[in-house]
Formats: C-alpha cells, sequence, structure tokens
C-alpha cells in the first residue's frame, strides 16, 4: 500500500469499512462474540475499546523513538493496561449495572488483539495525528461491527432493540440467538455477507 | 473465600462453562491454529502449561497487592508476570522442538494475548478460589481449552475434504462448526454449577 501522505480523513474511513478490524481482518473474535449479545452492551464495549485504542495509539506513537525494540511489545502491553484500568474504574463508577452485565470483559480489553495489533503495526510507525485517526477509525469499525452483531443478535434473540420491543408480541424469540451458540451462527452469516460482497466486487472488476 | 469443591470446579471449568464455546475466550487461536489436530493438540499443551505458571505467580501477586493495598495494579501485573511465562515457553519450545516452534508460528507469542490466560488470573482472583482450588481451576480451563480445539480441529480435517461451496470456505465455515459445537457443550449444563 503506498503511504506517501497519509490523509487524516482516509486514516479514519479505512478502519470503518475496508479494512474493517472484525469483518475484513477477522481480529478482536473474543470480545466481538461474548458481549453482542444485546445492543446495548455491544455499545458500550465498542466505545470502552475506542477509547483505550485512541489513547494507547497516541501514547505508543509518542514514545516510539524512545522505546528499544526488543522490548516494544511489554511496553505497548503495560500502556494498554494503563488505560484498561482507567476504563474499568470509570464504567464502574458510573454505571454498575453496566459494568456487571460486561464483567471480565472490560479488564479483557488489555488482551483484545486489535489494540496490540494497531500499536505494533501502525502506530509504533507514524505520528501522533495519523495514529490518532487510526485508532479513532479503527475503534469506530470495532464498535459498528459490533453493533451490527448485537442488534441482530437482540433482535432475534429477544424481539428487542436497546431494551424496546419491536418485533410484534406474536413474535417467539430465537433463544438460540443469546446463547453463546447464537454469537457463532450471527458472526458467520456477517462474515459470509462480507465475503460474498467482496466476491461480487472482484467479480465485477 | 469459595468452597467449592474441587471436582465441582473441574467439571464445571471443562466442561460446563468451558472457555471457549461458553465465555467465547481464546478464538483467535481457536481459529487460527484449529487446521490440523496434531498442532492443536500441542498448542493446547502449550495453553495449559501457560496457564497454570500464570495461575500460580497470578495467586501470589493478588495476596502480595492485597497486603500493600494496591489493588489497581493487578490488571498490569497480571499482564507483565503472563508475557514474561510466554517468553519462557517460548524459548523452551524453540530449544526443545524446533519443528513445533514453526509450525505455531506466530500463535506462539499471541499466547500472551489469549484472553483465557488473562481471564483464568482474573476469575480466580473474583471467586476468591485458595491456592489448590486455583491450581486445579487453572488445569481444568486448560483442558477445556484444548479439548474444544482438538474437537473443531478434527472437524475441519473432515470438512476439508467435503465438497463445500467456495464462498463459504475459511473462517465462516469454522464459526458455524463452533456454534453447533457449542450447541452440544450445553448438554453439559446439568453437570456442577
Amino acid at each position: 500500500m503506498p503511504y506517501a501522505a497519509p490523509a487524516s480523513a482516509d486514516e479514519l474511513v479505512k478502519g470503518l469499512w475496508r479494512e474493517n478490524p472484525v469483518f475484513v481482518q477477522v481480529l478482536g473474535m473474543c470480545p466481538t462474540l461474548a458481549v453482542s449479545n444485546t445492543a446495548l452492551n455491544a455499545l458500550a464495549m465498542g466505545l470502552a475499546t475506542t477509547f483505550v485504542l485512541v489513547l494507547s495509539n497516541a501514547v505508543v506513537s509518542l514514545i516510539r523513538n524512545f522505546v528499544p525494540k526488543q522490548v516494544r511489545i511489554t511496553t505497548f502491553i503495560l500502556v494498554i493496561a494503563t488505560f484498561v484500568t482507567c476504563v474499568d474504574y470509570v464504567i464502574q463508577a458510573l454505571r454498575l449495572d453496566l459494568h456487571r452485565a460486561l464483567g471480565a470483559f472490560i479488564s479483557l480489553i488489555v488482551v483484545n488483539c486489535i489494540i496490540l495489533g494497531r500499536a505494533e503495526s501502525f502506530a509504533s510507525k507514524n505520528p501522533v495525528v495519523p495514529a490518532v485517526f487510526d485508532g479513532l477509525g479503527m475503534g469506530l469499525g470495532f464498535t459498528f461491527a459490533l453493533l451490527c452483531l448485537g442488534s441482530l443478535r437482540e433482535v432475534l434473540g429477544a424481539g428487542r432493540l436497546f431494551g424496546v420491543a419491536v418485533l410484534p408480541a406474536a413474535f417467539e424469540p430465537w433463544v438460540v440467538m443469546a446463547l453463546p451458540s447464537g454469537g457463532f451462527f450471527t458472526l458467520a452469516l456477517w462474515l459470509l455477507l462480507f465475503s460474498a460482497l467482496k466476491r461480487r466486487r472482484e467479480a465485477a472488476a | 473465600m469459595n468452597d467449592q469443591s474441587l471436582s465441582t470446579i473441574f467439571v464445571s471449568a471443562c466442561l460446563t462453562n468451558n472457555f471457549v464455546l461458553a465465555y467465547f475466550l481464546g478464538i483467535c487461536p481457536f481459529l487460527g491454529v484449529s487446521g490440523k489436530m496434531q498442532t492443536a493438540g500441542r498448542m493446547g499443551a502449550a495453553v495449559t502449561f501457560v496457564m497454570l505458571v500464570a495461575s500460580l505467580c497470578a495467586y501470589g501477586i493478588n495476596a502480595l497487592l492485597l497486603a500493600i493495598g494496591a489493588p489497581y495494579l493487578r490488571l498490569i501485573c497480571f499482564i507483565a508476570v503472563i508475557a514474561s511465562t510466554v517468553q519462557l515457553v517460548e524459548m523452551f519450545i524453540k530449544k526443545v522442538s524446533p519443528a513445533l516452534f514453526r509450525s505455531l508460528g506466530v500463535f506462539l507469542p499471541l499466547i500472551t494475548t489469549n484472553c483465557t490466560i488473562l481471564a483464568v488470573a482474573l476469575f480466580q482472583t473474583n471467586k476468591g478460589y485458595d491456592l489448590l482450588q486455583c491450581l486445579v481451576y487453572a488445569f481444568s480451563a486448560g483442558l477445556g481449552f484444548t479439548l474444544a480445539i482438538t474437537l473443531i480441529a478434527g472437524l475441519r480435517e473432515k470438512l476439508a475434504l467435503a465438497d463445500t461451496p467456495e464462498v463459504v470456505r475459511g473462517t465462516a465455515l469454522t464459526l458455524v462448526l463452533a456454534g453447533i459445537l457449542s450447541i452440544a457443550f450445553m448438554g453439559f449444563a446439568g453437570l456442577g454449577g
């Protein structure tokens, strides 16, 4: 990919669609599947991850010239862990119910491969401004993907969206969608859609 | 303090609440290294080992942090310990079996970011297990991971020979398999708590 003058807008859009971390790169599967049982959980998780992603990208980009190559992964992980601890305590203070619903998955943002992946492959090689936009784009792309899964699972599994009933009462909820296996099936469906779209575009080109 | 019996912990972590199929932890290696049964089994063994060591260290660290009143450092300390354990395992495998080292490839250092391990450390702290319970918990979680990844690798080996439509090949197919396997594991729900 030619990277002569990365425009900030391009960094942003790239993460949202063309290089969407979940649907195209297939990264960060664990939180994607685990907290996408309702749209609200999905949104909260997506925003928390975006926050950590933007800040860690910024810090990693700032310190990229001072960190010896051998210890860079450890350094990145420690930077990420610091921000995750902040997010964990903030959510606990603001919305205790949400903190309970997401459970250990807030702490587990540390091991979300998207964040370390962006730190290693983008932020450690680029100046602060593109790195921040890259983090923001990837984070929003992740949030978008989580929302796609979360809303589909909530609508089919409970007949609701963000807790509001959207389907007629006669609709029999598909319990399987709210269960773990539903997460696997829903993600498989979205991936199928994306790979079908990709094939169509390639066939047209 | 938690007074669950060791056998309950074992059944729960290994089958009922299988880390991969019920908690969605460790999905990345689960999708990435599950192409061949042999590699999958060895990956499972490596993860189980790291888990045991990490669980032991996490227990000690947690006690220490509580003693000095700094529980907010927990996450950072846990991840540092896990990263160094993985480094150790990596050097060990490279020395003992270069072939295995190559077949695991990038997924070996990525054990650091395997959420199952950090999750074991965090869950055992949340549940207030004592040392022996922690070790049993870590061992059975690792065994559960190995079981899930070996099962799916077996299924994928069979499916590689089948004539599937081109568009579903790859991740989508594996995810559908995982979903079906997850339904099968729900059958264990009656066992243990």
